[in-house]
């Protein structure tokens, strides 16, 4: 018999040979147990976050805005089951998953527990949670786990235009009125750090990082991207003329990065735990839909039944 | 479809022709059973070392839409142009994005 050591030797000897691991290879169980709360998680943060665009759908500002607002939402919805169905190959329920969600007992990112006050909000959501998501997103198109890296080629495709109409709607907006630039200026001051938060701890602060690393779960590291995402995000605030608020932001010609200040990572924790602006507000919605559908659910077996029983006849 | 319990069941072989890669439908053959199916599938479409993976599923599993109806069927996508990335205006000079 071939014991677990010499498995995990296996494994890691494919994993180094940059070879998928699919549902199933024998993996180990801390590998498993890492990706199941890795994918729900990010399952979790596209439907939740749907919860604040949702919020202007009906009030955007022209029926151009509406439709592809809706498109926008709708593909987050996509992007869930995508994930989800990730999830499934791992041998975990679906309803398992949702109702680790709707518990409490499952995070998703932490971002969409701020609100959306401003018509600006949704082009700062599409600009800045969008682009440091697809940041993250890019890497893990050659994530290790099959089902997982295939399910982000799909939705990285699809997310192209989510950044892009964000920053449309910005640009329009600084180019408006002094209110419409106030306006998105005020956004991109309320959505810039808490977006920063989005890349996770620092390096240092991230105890679970080298093993992910070492699994090339994760590619590159939170304090990576981060700084990519700043360095690309500075130039696209320049050309449109919104200002980044941050005092400490400077182009540093030795590292060819910008330096930038500081993130306050209590109110990070702070959200993490439970105590955001909208984490009562988000949960109690979720809870409220899947109640609230729980007939439609029933309904469409209700009526599969039948159908299969006037087939039969 | 005959009604002989002799006569084996159609399966859909799915080949990946590489670890990573999604599998793909290459065709379908007769077997009394799944490893059956499994094992014809090996002979007959990974001769040349077409595959690392192979699934089988039972024809009869298999549920389909109707190419006579796609023109309604997909007609929902047609006029909204602005889920692709090539509809929204860039400011002039914006990198990356």
């Amino acid at each position: 018999m071939t014991d677990v050591k010499n498995l995990e030797d296996i494994f890691q000897a494919k994993i180094d040979a940059e070879q998928k691991i699919e549902p199933k290879d024998w993996m180990p169980d801390a590998y498993r147990k890492n990706l199941i709360r890795q994918i729900s998680q990010h399952a979790h943060s596209e439907v939740v976050g749907m919860l604040p665009e949702g919020n202007w759908i009906t009030r955007a500002p022209s029926l151009k805005r509406k439709a592809i607002l809706l498109a926008k939402v709708q593909d987050e919805a996509g992007h869930g089951l995508y994930l989800y169905s990730a999830v499934e190959t791992m041998g975990v329920s679906r309803e398992q998953t949702i109702d680790d969600l709707l518990s409490g007992k499952a995070k998703y990112s932490s971002i969409f527990n701020y609100p959306t006050l401003t018509w600006a909000d949704i082009g700062a959501i599409g600009w800045l949670v969008d682009g440091a998501a697809i940041m993250n997103q890019v890497m893990l198109c050659r994530t290790s786990y099959g089902p997982y890296a295939r399910a982000m080629v799909r939705i990285c495709k699809e997310e192209s235009f989510h950044q892009r109409q964000g920053y449309e709607i910005m640009a329009v907006l600084a180019k408006g009125t002094p209110g419409q630039k106030e306006m998105a200026q005020d956004a991109l001051n309320r959505w810039w750090w808490p977006s920063l938060m989005m890349f996770g701890p620092t390096d240092a602060n991230s105890p679970h990082s080298a093993q992910s690393m070492k699994w090339k779960i994760k590619r590159q590291s939170n304090d990576e991207l981060r700084q990519i995402f700043i360095d690309r995000t500075v130039q696209q605030a320049e050309v449109i003329g919104l200002t980044i608020p941050d005092p400490d932001l400077k182009w540093n010609e030795e590292t060819k990065h910008y330096d930038w200040g500081t993130i306050d990572w209590t109110e990070f924790n702070n959200v993490v735990a439970g105590n955001g602006p909208c984490n009562k507000e988000r949960l109690a919605a979720r809870n409220k839909a899947h109640n609230e559908g729980a007939w439609v659910r029933e309904a469409a077996v209700a009526y599969a039944a039948k159908k299969a029983k006037r087939k039969a006849a | 479809m005959s009604d002989n319990p002799n006569n084996w069941p159609l399966w859909e072989i799915f080949i990946q022709s590489k670890r990573g890669l999604e599998h793909k439908h290459v065709g379908s053959l007769h077997a009394a059973d799944p490893q059956m199916a499994i094992e014809n599938a090996r002979d007959v479409y990974t001769r040349r070392q077409e595959g690392n993976s192979i699934w089988v599923v039972a024809s009869q599993h298999v549920h389909a839409s109707r190419p006579e109806d796609a023109e309604s069927f997909y007609d929902p996508a047609d006029d909204k142009a602005y889920r692709h990335p090539t509809f929204y205006t860039m400011p002039e000079g914006a990198k990356y994005i």
